[in-house]
């Protein structure tokens, strides 16, 4: 188990370019495909690691690591996914202007930097359907489909035009969830 | 000796500190890693700042550890880097480990249960956002276009790994790219 949690992650910190929610759809497939986290309890950690300190990977790695097998376990999959940026840094330090300027680079980047959008494109999509239709719309309700859409629409609006920090967004989704909650409108 | 022993402290201090305090991730740790790593303790120039986001940018793996390691080296060599690193980490991983034994917990409450069904319509706001604004930094054009369809589909319709997607990604741009630098070779003949 350690070791699947170390190579699992060293995966995920060899391929994310880019930082932050480029990993995000690698460690999405990971994950379930190892029936580590479901598709909601990814999104609702997403929130979490939002709203705490620190990288998101490193956020992530400790998580699983301590659900699956504890402190040891989330030292494992943390170390794991440090690793890959901390030797190819080291490696790039005692190189960099060579690396900076060598075309090679430059065009694996100019690759690498659009597939990325691709794939933060596939896991926008996942991610709605974990926000509007959960439980793959096995328990479909009007109401609830319509309240996460007004959710939705009220932190897409304070956060590109009120510019509110991502935390303040989260906590008011949390809030108007709990008040339609209450209200019976969603069925939890 | 002494001296290297409370630099190596300083070092792990400073990034324990950014790590505890950066809330967002990546670019938002770049601006503190400037203002303590340049501006307070002298140990890198702006410039180096610069070169930090360069290399972050086209190495893979969190912007954070990226550049913890890097100017640990530059002060430190590799004992730097790994002081830095590991003080960088340090914060999430405590913080994470607390929450991780109260989450399971919680999650019993109808309350709690509400308030991340509203959490997770915050959430896809926010990866619209993360999704936005990767798309203004990436370079634009047909290749790139293509690129962006064709990992999106991979991924969606046929379900291919997303390493292997990457891997492939960056054949095309290596292929695209170089084949664009003869051409100018050419035209320059």
């Amino acid at each position: 188990m350690l070791i699947e949690l170390f190579i699992t992650f060293f995966l995920i910190g060899a391929f994310t370019f880019g930082g932050g929610y480029a990993m995000l759809p690698l460690i999405q497939q990971a994950v379930l495909e190892k029936g580590w986290l479901t598709d909601t309890q990814l999104v609702d950690f997403v929130a979490v690691a939002e709203s705490t300190p620190g990288p998101f990977a490193v956020n992530i790695a400790t998580y699983i690591g301590i659900q699956k097998a504890g402190i040891i376990g989330a030292v494992a999959s943390t170390f794991g996914v440090v690793m890959p940026s901390f030797i190819i840094i080291l490696i790039v330090a005692t190189a960099f202007e060579k690396f900076k300027e060598n075309k090679y680079v430059k065009c694996v980047m100019s690759g690498l930097k659009p597939a990325v959008i691709g794939l933060i494109g596939s896991a926008v999509l996942s991610i709605g359907e974990t926000a509007f239709l959960p439980g793959e719309g096995q328990n479909f309700s009007l109401p609830a489909l319509i309240s996460s859409i007004c959710i939705f629409a009220v932190a897409a609006v304070l956060m590109f035009w009120k510019k509110l920090h991502p935390i303040v967004v989260i906590g008011i989704s949390a809030l108007l969830g709990i008040c339609l909650g209450y209200a019976g409108v969603i069925p939890v | 000796m002494k001296n290297k022993i409370s630099t190596l402290f300083d070092l792990f201090w400073t990034f324990f500190k950014i790590g505890a305090f950066t809330f967002g991730g990546g670019y938002a740790m770049i601006s503190i890693i400037q203002k303590e790593a340049v501006e307070k303790k002298n140990w890198v120039s702006d410039e180096d700042i610069l070169d930090v986001v360069a290399i972050a940018e086209s190495t893979p793996g969190p912007i954070a550890i990226n550049s913890s390691t890097f100017i640990g080296y530059k002060v430190m060599g590799v004992w730097g880097s790994a002081f830095a690193t590991l003080g960088t980490v340090l914060p999430s991983f405590i913080i994470i480990s607390f929450i991780a034994y109260f989450l399971n917990k919680f999650t019993s409450y109808a309350v709690v249960r509400y308030a991340f069904a509203g959490i997770r319509a915050g959430v896809l706001a926010l990866i619209i956002k993360a999704f936005i604004s990767m798309y203004k930094k990436s370079p634009k054009g047909a290749v790139s276009w293509a690129i962006m369809a064709l990992s999106f589909v991979c991924v969606v319709f046929f379900d291919i790994h997303v390493i292997a997607v990457l891997i492939g990604c960056a054949i095309v741009g290596l292929i695209a790219g170089l084949a664009e630098g003869k051409e100018k070779e050419k035209n320059v003949d």
